[in-house]
C-alpha cells in the first residue's frame, strides 16, 4: 500500500467501514433468518437449547476430534439450511485470526513439552503440547462462532429475544436486548451519516489532534443524541400506555419436527461430552 | 479484551458469570430505583450507544489507531450502575450478534470490562475530579485518567484470569487445555499492549468526549459519576473527606502480598525454634554485626513463646496452600479486626442522648 493510500485510508474511513460492515451484517442474517431451510423452519426455543448445549460441549471437550466433528457438523447444518457457507467461514476465518492466531502461534514453542520440530531460522522448538494446545484454541474458537454464526443467521433476532423467554430470563432483560439491537442499528446509521458528511467536507490531510478532535465530536453528538432519543422513546412509549411493565407474546409451538431436532441436538451434544471428556 | 470462546475453561466462565450476578442486579436495582420507568428505553439507548462507539477507530499519537470500550465514558456521563447494564447489553449483542467475544466468556467480559472497568473508572474520576466545576479541565482530564486506568484494571483482571488456566486444567498428555500461557506470560503480554496503545485509546476518547461535552453540552455531565455529593451535613462531609483514605486502604491491601518478596526475618522477630537452626542463626549473628546468637532459646522466650498461639502465624492460614492469598487473607483479617475495634470504641465514647439512645454519627 502506498503512503498517499494510508492516508486516504484515515481513520474515518476504517470507522465507515466497521459501521457498514455492521449494517451488512445485521441486514444479512435478517435476510437469510428468513429464507427457507432446515434450521430456518425449527422453533427458536430448540435452536437455542440445542446450540447452547453444543457451546457447552464444546467448551468441555477435551478431544481435538470432537472438536473438529462438532465444527464439521456446523459447516453440514449450514450447507442443508442453504446457508451462504462462503459467508461462515470468513466469519470464522476472522474470528480465528484475529483471536487465535495472536495467541495460538506463540503456545506453538511457549508450551513446555516434547519437541516434535524446530521453526527455520528461529531455532525454537515446536513442542506436541503447543500443537495440542493451539489446536484447542484454534477449533474452540471457530466450532464456537460457526454456532453462534448458525443461530443467528437462521433465527431473526426478535424470536431469539422471545425464545430466551422460554429459559426464564427477566422480561426486562429481554425488551432492553430487543430495544438495544434495534436502536444500535439506527445509531449506527446515525453514527454512519454523521462520519460521510464529515469526511464530505474535509479537504487534504487531517493532523493528528484535529483528527482525535473529530471522532471526540462525534462520539459526544451521539451521546447526546442516544439521551435525547431514549427521552423521545419514552414518551412515544407512555403514549402508548407504556407504565413501567413489559410483556411479550409467547406464540411458538412445538411441532414434530422440533421435538426431533431437540432429541437430535440432545443426542449430539451428550455424545461429544461423554466421548470427549 | 474481548475473551472469546475456548480461552477459559468451563467452570471459570461459571463462577465469572455468578461473580457478575450480584452487581447486575444490584445496578439494576439502583437504576430502577432512579429512573422509575425510564429504565428500559434508557437502558437500551445507552447500550446501543456503547456498542457503536466500540466500532469506532481512534486516532493516536504516533499515526496509528485503537479500539475504545468507551466504558469510562458511560460511566462519567451516565454513572457506574448504568455503565455495568449499558456495556454488559453492548457485550452480549456483540457476542450473540457479531461474534466479538464469547458466549461462554460473555460473563467473564462483562467481569472484566463492564463491572471491573465501571467501578474503577468511577473510583479514579471521583477522586481525581472531586471538587471541580464541571467545565474545569480538571475534569477533563479525570476523565481521560479514569479511562486509562479502568482499561488496564479490565486488562490485568482478564490477564489474571487467563493466566490461572494453565495452573489447572491441562489433558493428560500436560497440554493446557485451554489458555496455555502462565500468569508470567500473560500479565505482561496484556499489559504491554493496553498501557502502550488500548490505554491511550481509551484516554482519547473520554477526555476528547468530556471536552467536548463542556463546551457543548455541561449538563450531561451533571449526572453520573460527576453527580455532586450534597454537603448538607457534616456526616456528609466527613464521608466525602474519608473516601480518599478508603480507597488507598484497599490498594494497600490489594498490595499487601508484595511483603512475601522481603526475604529473611525482621531483626528481633525470631522465634525460638530459630536458635535451634542454624541457617536462621546465621542470619540472626550477620543481622546482628557478627554477634552469634545463644545456642538455646532465652529461657523466658521458650515460656512465653507458647503462651498463645495466633489462627493465622506468619500470615499464612494453615487451610490455604497459596502464600499471597494467605497474605492478602491476612491483611483483610486484620483490618476488618482494626475497623471493627475502632467502631466499638466510637460507640462507647460517643455522646447518647437524653433517652439512652445514641446520637451522631461513627466517623469509620
Amino acid at each position: 500500500m502506498t503512503t498517499t493510500a494510508r492516508m486516504r485510508r484515515g481513520f474515518l474511513e476504517r470507522t465507515l467501514d466497521g459501521l457498514l460492515d455492521a449494517m451488512e451484517r445485521a441486514s444479512a442474517a435478517d435476510r437469510h433468518a428468513a429464507s427457507a431451510g432446515w434450521l430456518q423452519h425449527l422453533d427458536p426455543r430448540v435452536k437455542l437449547a440445542g446450540f447452547g448445549g453444543l457451546v457447552a460441549a464444546v467448551a468441555l471437550a477435551h478431544r481435538l476430534d470432537v472438536l473438529a466433528t462438532l465444527l464439521a457438523g456446523g459447516v453440514i447444518l449450514a450447507l442443508a439450511s442453504r446457508l451462504p457457507v462462503a459467508a461462515l467461514a470468513s466469519g470464522i476465518g476472522i474470528a480465528t485470526l484475529v483471536f487465535s492466531a495472536a495467541l495460538a502461534l506463540p503456545a506453538l514453542v511457549l508450551t513446555p513439552g516434547r519437541a516434535v520440530a524446530t521453526v527455520p531460522g528461529l531455532g525454537l522448538g515446536v513442542t506436541a503440547q503447543g500443537l495440542t494446545t493451539a489446536g484447542y484454541l484454534v477449533l474452540r474458537t471457530a466450532t464456537t462462532t460457526c454456532l453462534a454464526w448458525l443461530l443467528v443467521f437462521s433465527t431473526r433476532w426478535s424470536h431469539v429475544l422471545k425464545a430466551l423467554r422460554a429459559f426464564r430470563l427477566p422480561v426486562v432483560l429481554v425488551v432492553v436486548l430487543g430495544m438495544t439491537y434495534r436502536y444500535v442499528l439506527l445509531l449506527l446509521d446515525g453514527a454512519h451519516d454523521l462520519f460521510v458528511a464529515r469526511r464530505s467536507r474535509t479537504v487534504g490531510t487531517l493532523d493528528g489532534p484535529t483528527r482525535r478532535r473529530l471522532l471526540a465530536q462525534g462520539a459526544g453528538v451521539l451521546l447526546a443524541r442516544s439521551l435525547h432519543l431514549s427521552g423521545e422513546v419514552f414518551l412515544a412509549m407512555q403514549a402508548r400506555g407504556y407504565r413501567g411493565e413489559v410483556f411479550v407474546l409467547d406464540d411458538f409451538a412445538m411441532r414434530r419436527a422440533d421435538w426431533l431436532a431437540l432429541v437430535s441436538f440432545a443426542a449430539a451434544a451428550g455424545a461429544a461430552i461423554w466421548i470427549g471428556r | 479484551m474481548h475473551i472469546p470462546d475456548g480461552y477459559l475453561s468451563p467452570s471459570t466462565c461459571a463462577a465469572l458469570y455468578a461473580g457478575a450476578a450480584p452487581f447486575w442486579w444490584v445496578a439494576l436495582r439502583r437504576l430502577k430505583a432512579t429512573l422509575h420507568t425510564r429504565v428500559v428505553p434508557r437502558l437500551a439507548l445507552f447500550g446501543a450507544f456503547s456498542f457503536v462507539v466500540m466500532m469506532f477507530n481512534v486516532p493516536l499519537p504516533g499515526g496509528t489507531t485503537g479500539h475504545a470500550t468507551g466504558v469510562a465514558l458511560a460511566t462519567v456521563v451516565l454513572g457506574p450502575a448504568a455503565s455495568i447494564l449499558a456495556v454488559s447489553t453492548a457485550l452480549a449483542i456483540q457476542a450473540f450478534f457479531f461474534g466479538d467475544g464469547g458466549v461462554t466468556a460473555l460473563g467473564a467480559n462483562s467481569f472484566n470490562i463492564a463491572i471491573v472497568g465501571s467501578l474503577v473508572a468511577f473510583a479514579v474520576y471521583r477522586v481525581a475530579a472531586a471538587g471541580s466545576p464541571l467545565t474545569s479541565p480538571r475534569r477533563m482530564v479525570a476523565a481521560g485518567l479514569a479511562g486509562y486506568v479502568a482499561i488496564n484494571a479490565a486488562a490485568l483482571v482478564t490477564a489474571v484470569e487467563f493466566g490461572l488456566q494453565p495452573l489447572f486444567f491441562r489433558d493428560p498428555s500436560g497440554a493446557p487445555l485451554y489458555c496455555p500461557y502462565p500468569l508470567s506470560v500473560a500479565v505482561p503480554a496484556m499489559m504491554l499492549g493496553h498501557l502502550t496503545i488500548a490505554g491511550v485509546a481509551e484516554l482519547v476518547l473520554t477526555a476528547g468526549v468530556v471536552a467536548f461535552l463542556q463546551k457543548s453540552d455541561v449538563a450531561l455531565l451533571a449526572g453520573g459519576a460527576g453527580a455532586n455529593v450534597p454537603r448538607g451535613s457534616a456526616a456528609e462531609d466527613r464521608a466525602v473527606g474519608l473516601r480518599p483514605l478508603w480507597l488507598l486502604l484497599g490498594v494497600l491491601l490489594v498490595l499487601t502480598p508484595l511483603g512475601l518478596l522481603a526475604a529473611g526475618t525482621a531483626w528481633g522477630e525470631w522465634s525460638a525454634s530459630d536458635f535451634n537452626n542454624p541457617q536462621a542463626r546465621a542470619a540472626m549473628a550477620a543481622a546482628s554485626g557478627g554477634q552469634a546468637a545463644p545456642t538455646a532459646p532465652p529461657g523466658g522466650l521458650q515460656r512465653l513463646s507458647t503462651v498463645w498461639t495466633a489462627p493465622l502465624p506468619d500470615y499464612a492460614p494453615p487451610f490455604l496452600r497459596s502464600a499471597w492469598l494467605g497474605y492478602l487473607l491476612s491483611a483483610m483479617f486484620g483490618t476488618g479486626l482494626v475497623l471493627l475495634a475502632v467502631a466499638g470504641i466510637a460507640a462507647l465514647v460517643r455522646p447518647r442522648g437524653r433517652n439512652g439512645t445514641a446520637g451522631g454519627t461513627v466517623g469509620v
